[in-house]
């Protein structure tokens, strides 16, 4: 702290982000029309985990994952997946986006939005051959969707659309799985199969992040837990971290003077 | 749907170019028999066997361009379709129109009588066209002018240009604008074989990229973000499709006219989406009948005089939207209402069914006879409908019927204890994990029955821990049929909205 | 350091707005120069001289315009803040076959009468009848293929008004032996064919009347229902709920917008039309939040550019074509450059427009970009005097320049901090005016205000605190520090324990 001038010193060096770590969000800000939604996020996740995200409606929890993706532009900080640029490491990223993403009315089949995780592999120009639709059933299979394969998508359940995502990102074979609220309009059996598949990644020793919703299931389900309301409230594993006070920070409401301070840098971004 | 299902996937692995070869056909036979002059046809089957027979030449290339035109449109159509930007097409089109018109000008002026080459002019059309398309997506982006007004304003700005180009080159002293307003309405009855060159040129090239970026362009329509997550480059895909649409659109000017080139990108492919549920399929579906609406348009016009080609191609794909909006296998009307018909009978025989053994229940015996006047005040039915609905118990023979009196058959025995059964395992469901309270249970259920099967079936009988034997549970609540005086006050049972 | 007294606020509030006033005044300058060189350019070239040639025959073409423009307008504010605007476009397509066929139905039973003054008013009346009849009927049509083929919106409505317009385009090309009707005449229309028929009979010709009637229509109905229109624009469930048949409103309109367009027919036809119904509405619409001054606004512009419109198809052959080398051309197409010139105001309103302009929005952000460089400077002061460091120009300015990386920026913002009276320079010292020590006071309690906040609420290690403070410290106000300082009680150090001023 000596050698500065500054009030803080110590920001500058990025460098205590271990490079085995499977994700590592390093001061991120994350804003939509110059708003912060993600004050400063900086978070490492550990390796071969099931991770929650958790927190209210309008934390910001998807948008942590896409920004983490390079979907929406972040206003500062950098995301390392295991200690390299996410532009680098796309293979070994799985993601399973929200469910009312798309229109399930598109006239695919399961098998081929399952193969659809397989396109960076197939590459350009190049159609869905023999091989990665075996690959494609097979993961299906993984889900128990195997007899679904040739249905149209919508005439799928809500569950069943779920696990054709889930199979889709199991298609790639990812080391780092960021699943965006794959629970969410699913019934028990399904979210029981999903689980099941979770923990079977586990044990595989992948990492799996998942915006999770039910507060009853967190400490059932996962071993890491991160706190979210547009700034990260806690961290770390589900035993130490999942605690009411904690709970209490981050479902206590958005803070007032955070959303205050966001639009005031809103207006003064765009007027003023 | 087999039968389709079959044809579609014979045809999907080689995709468009399939479609194209009919057309390619046509083509080279054009290619190979000189012009000759005959006289105009006298009668209209003559004319129609002149046509089919490729007797003339002129004949032969306009349906050559029209039909590879009409595959081309619909093949790109079903992306913008499902890409959901159906009327960017329209934007398109009128903005290629002061580009050629620009074209024109330009070309009359720095070389005096060259204004209507055509390469000029089709060179102008597209960056018109792609000027549109940009402009477009550049309003969506930098300012809060929705898609919508956006499309408007592009669209009927450009083509204002257009007109002021236009009204300068009208007033010209060198040249007339005649040609130019081929581009509007179309000239697919004076398409020559340089045209038709350039078309087919255009089209292989826009099948080609179609068929190598097929799977790229599937993504970026179902779900961008996973395409973008993965690090395609979404932005150039969707470029791409966009110089796509462009294409079509200045090849399309030329044939159907420039008002109705989006008509050959939407409904073509607005059509296909009610025969299939495969994106392949459909693709090929949809430049079928691109191809078919074009060539009977192109004929029909060649045998009666004075109608517009580029209208009358569109009116035909407008009918076979409606014929498929009717009669498609995936939701077209008439299957749907068919399928609602059968249903709805389905339910009507059930329902009897159920009464009958309800009635029978409680006289612990199911091959005696029951008076009709009983069970028809069960139903609450309309004589006539009952009547209806018993001639056809008859006639699957699961009932008897012996001028008042009715009985069960065999197979009705067994197939009224099968739904009855399926009923109550449905009303313990619902009464046990819905919440239901017992006396509401029976109206719940009677919606669901009717169509539980296999795997529903099972799954029931597990979460219910049933046997799967043909034992037919209790019922959970109180079956009022023992009396007929406490069935017409009836305890919801008897006031179904069912009917014929 | 809790009480503050008042005027010292406006000491600091002035000193901002100081270095604020030089970009306002910028942009002033840009707007005044931009509109005195295009009329200086008008004057030298001599463009104004054919306008000299204008006659009652012009003004009885920008009267049509002005109030085709006008007239159409209205409507199109509401299909702009509904997302409609494309259904303007479908109905004014799909009304040619109403025309045509209506056109044929009056010379059928005319017989043989067909000279008959009396047939003339019939044939009209019928052939706006069936315009506005089959404009309704694109949209109830695309409704139903909507919902009962399920077929995307968008899609659905392209199909319906692309078949309709075939239709008619069958229709008019298959009878344009027997009866004279000429498809130019409906998809473009013919100001110059109106003012000439004025021109010649000395009366005001029925396309100006039937426009007028329409703009009255419009504006009667706006003002009786301004309120149901808006909440059902709005929010259709909710007008629903308080008691309005948001379907009849939307059919309402719809119908209104068919009369409106097919009115305009006869003076700009059928697809410029579309430029005067949404471009003047969605100039507005960047211009404004409101709607009722966005109806106003709207029905302005389509006025000025009917007007300019018209003006600019007389200059254009002198200004722009003779140039070139062209010099039979007389005039150009009113109506084309009409829309021409809407299409123009649409985009100086995608620049220029006072909120939402992609320039004026560069603009703040320069503005900003000063002001937090500013800031920063009085930061770096503040800090400097507090640890008795240097506060040598050199040693603060390259300090700076580490930091941020935008040395001119740096020392723009000390220029003009020292013209505002925030810094005074002594020699090469740099000293904080009482001015500039309560402004940078604030900046500085800001970041560490922020700091201890974060350190508070943000699971972050407080070597991560910084660089989110220096974000920030420039949006927080008076009123958010005085929040903060009783949001974090007490405090009077930040977390790494520097005094908070």
């Amino acid at each position: 702290m000596s050698s500065t001038h500054r009030d803080s010193p110590a920001s500058t060096e990025p460098n205590e982000h271990p490079a085995s770590s499977p994700l590592s969000i390093h001061d991120m800000t994350v804003a939509y029309h110059r708003r912060p939604v993600l004050w400063d996020i900086d978070y490492d996740a550990p390796l071969g985990k099931l991770i929650a995200i958790v927190g209210p409606n309008g934390a910001g929890k998807s948008t942590l994952i896409k920004a983490a993706l390079e979907l929406i532009p972040k206003v500062a900080g950098e995301v390392l997946v295991f200690g390299k640029p996410y532009r680098k490491q796309r293979h070994v990223v799985g993601y399973v986006p929200q469910r009312e993403s798309v229109d399930w009315d598109f006239p695919v089949n399961a098998l081929d939005v399952v193969a659809m995780g397989l396109y960076r592999q197939i590459g350009w120009f190049r159609p869905v051959g023999k091989r990665h639709r075996a690959l494609a059933l097979e993961s299906l299979e993984k889900v128990g969707m195997a007899a679904f394969a040739d249905r149209q998508i919508s005439q799928l359940s809500g569950g069943q659309q779920q696990r054709v995502f889930l199979a889709r990102a199991l298609a790639q074979d990812a080391e780092l799985y960021l699943m965006d609220e794959p629970f969410s309009g699913v019934d028990a059996a399904t979210e029981r199969a999903i689980i099941d598949i979770l923990r079977e990644l586990r044990e595989a020793g992948r990492t799996v992040m998942v915006v999770h919703h039910d507060l009853q299931t967190v400490e059932e389900y996962f071993d890491e837990v991160l706190l979210l309301n547009m700034r990260m409230v806690a961290t770390g594993p589900t035993s130490e971290v999942f605690t009411p006070e904690n709970l209490r920070k981050t479902y206590g409401g958005k803070l007032a003077l955070l959303d205050r301070v966001g639009h005031q840098m809103q207006q003064g971004g765009a007027r003023k | 749907m087999t039968v389709v299902a079959r044809v579609a996937r014979w045809c999907r692995g080689t995709a468009t170019i399939w479609w194209l070869s009919p057309a390619l056909i046509y083509l080279t036979s054009a290619a190979s028999q000189a012009s000759e002059l005959e006289d105009p046809p006298t009668r209209w089957t003559e004319g129609l066997y002149r046509v089919v027979m490729l007797r003339d030449y002129n004949t032969r290339v306009v349906l050559a361009g029209a039909t590879v035109m009409g595959v081309t449109a619909g093949v790109v159509g079903v992306f913008m379709l499902l890409r959901k930007r159906a009327l960017l097409g329209d934007v398109v089109s009128h903005a290629a129109f002061p580009g050629v018109a620009i074209a024109y000008l330009c070309a009359e002026l720095t070389s005096p009588g060259t204004g209507k080459t055509l390469s000029y002019l089709l060179v102008g059309a597209t960056v018109g066209g792609v000027f549109g398309a940009m402009a477009t997506s550049w309003i969506r982006r930098a300012t809060r002018v929705k898609d919508d007004a956006a499309l408007a304003i592009v669209l009927s700005v450009l083509f204002g240009v257009g007109i002021t180009a236009l009204s300068i080159v009208q007033r010209l002293e060198t040249g007339n604008a005649a040609g130019l307003t081929n581009f509007i309405y179309g000239k697919t009855a004076s398409m020559t074989w340089s045209d038709l060159k350039l078309i087919v040129i255009a089209s292989v090239v826009v099948a080609g990229v179609v068929m190598l970026l097929f799977k790229e362009l599937t993504l970026l329509c179902f779900d961008e973000q996973f395409g973008a997550s993965h690090g395609w480059p979404t932005a150039s895909i969707d470029m791409c499709l966009n110089m796509l649409v462009v294409a079509v659109c200045v090849i399309g000017m030329q044939t159907v006219g420039l008002l109705l080139v989006v008509a050959m990108l939407i409904i073509p492919a607005a059509a296909a989406r009610f025969w299939s549920d495969r994106i392949g399929t459909m693709t090929c579906i949809a430049g079928g009948f691109g191809a078919v609406s074009s060539a009977t348009g192109v004929v029909v016009s060649s045998i009666v005089p004075d109608l517009a080609t580029g209208a009358l191609i569109v009116l035909f794909a407008a009918s076979l939207f409606v014929g498929s909006m009717l009669f498609g296998v995936r939701q077209g009307l008439v299957p749907r209402g068919y399928l609602l018909f059968r249903l709805r009978r389905k339910t009507a025989i059930h329902h009897l069914l159920r009464a009958f053994y309800e009635a029978a229940e409680v006289r612990t015996q199911l091959n005696g006879q029951l008076p009709t006047s009983l069970l028809l005040s069960h139903l609450g039915w309309k004589e006539r409908t009952f009547a209806g609905v018993a001639k056809r118990g008859v006639r699957k023979r699961l009932v008897r019927r012996d001028g008042q009196e009715m009985s069960l058959t065999e197979l009705g025995q067994r197939e009224s204890a099968r739904i009855v059964r399926n009923h109550r395992l449905w009303e313990l469901y619902l009464i046990r994990y819905a919440d239901i309270a017992p006396t509401h249970v029976d109206r719940d259920a009677d919606q669901i029955e009717h169509i539980i099967e296999g795997d529903i079936l099972h799954e029931l009988e597990r979460t219910l821990a049933q046997s799967a034997d043909q034992e037919v549970p209790q019922s959970p609540h109180a079956v009022a049929v023992s009396h007929p005086s406490a069935v017409v006050s009836g305890d919801g049972q008897s006031t179904k909205s069912e009917g014929s | 350091m809790t009480g503050r007294p008042k005027s010292a606020l406006t000491v600091v509030q002035r000193a901002r707005r100081k270095s604020d006033r030089l970009s306002t005044w910028c942009y002033m300058f840009l707007a005044v120069s931009l509109l005195f060189s295009v009329i200086g350019i008008a004057v030298i070239s001599e463009a104004w001289r054919p306008l000299m040639k204008w006659d009652a025959i012009d003004n009885t073409m920008v009267l049509a315009s002005v109030l085709v423009a006008v007239a159409c307008s209205v409507p199109g504010c509401f299909l702009v803040v509904r997302k409609q605007s494309m259904m303007g476009d479908a109905i004014s397509h799909a009304a040619l076959p109403g025309v045509v066929i209506a056109f044929l139905l009056a010379y059928m039973f005319a017989g043989e009468d067909h000279d008959a003054e009396s047939f003339e008013t019939i044939k009209r009346s019928m052939m706006f009848g069936g315009a506005v009849f089959v404009g309704v009927l694109c949209t109830l049509l695309t409704e139903s293929v909507q919902r009962l083929g399920r077929v995307e919106g968008n899609a659905a409505l392209g199909v319906v008004f692309t078949s309709l317009f075939a239709i008619g385009l069958l229709l008019m090309r298959a009878k344009a032996d027997d009866v004279h009707i000429d498809p130019d005449c409906v998809l473009y229309g013919s100001v110059e064919n109106i003012a000439l028929e004025a021109y010649l009979t000395g009366q005001i010709p029925s396309a100006i009347w039937v426009n007028a009637i329409a703009l009255a229509i419009n504006v009667f109905l706006v003002v009786l229902l301004f309120k149901e229109l808006r909440i059902s624009a709005f929010d259709p469930t909710l007008a629903t709920t308080v008691g309005i048949n948001s379907r009849m409103l939307h059919y309402g309109l719809m119908t209104v917008t068919a009369i409106t367009l097919v009115a305009a027919f006869e003076t700009v036809g059928s697809i410029l039309v579309v430029a005067m119904l949404i471009a003047p509405a969605a100039t507005a619409y960047l211009l404004t939040d409101r709607l009722s001054w966005m109806i106003v606004l709207a029905m302005i512009i389509a006025a000025a550019a009917a007007v300019v419109g018209h003006a600019s198809a007389i200059v254009v052959p002198d200004l722009v074509l003779r140039p070139l080398g062209i010099n039979s051309v007389e005039s150009v197409s009113s109506t084309g450059m009409t829309a021409t010139v809407i299409g123009g105001f649409f985009l100086i309103a995608i620049f220029f427009a006072p909120r939402h302009g992609t320039v004026s929005r560069a603009l703040n952000r320069v503005k900003l970009a000063i002001r937090i460089a500013e800031e920063d400077v009085l930061g770096e002061l503040f800090r400097r005097v507090e640890r008795r460091d240097t506060t040598a120009t050199s040693a603060v300015l390259e300090r700076l320049g580490q930091l941020h990386r935008r040395s001119w920026l740096n020392r723009f913002a000390l220029r003009n901090l020292v013209s505002a009276d925030a810094v005074r320079r002594d020699d090469d010292a740099l000293h904080l005016t009482e001015e500039g020590v309560l402004w940078a006071g604030d900046v500085v309690s800001s970041h560490r205000l922020w700091e201890s906040y974060m350190s508070k609420h943000f699971a972050l290690d407080d070597d991560h605190l910084h660089e989110a403070a220096e974000r920030v410290e420039h949006f927080l106000d008076d009123e958010m520090r005085s929040r903060l300082r009783d949001e974090l009680g007490d405090v009077d150090v930040d977390p790494h324990g520097r005094d908070i001023p």
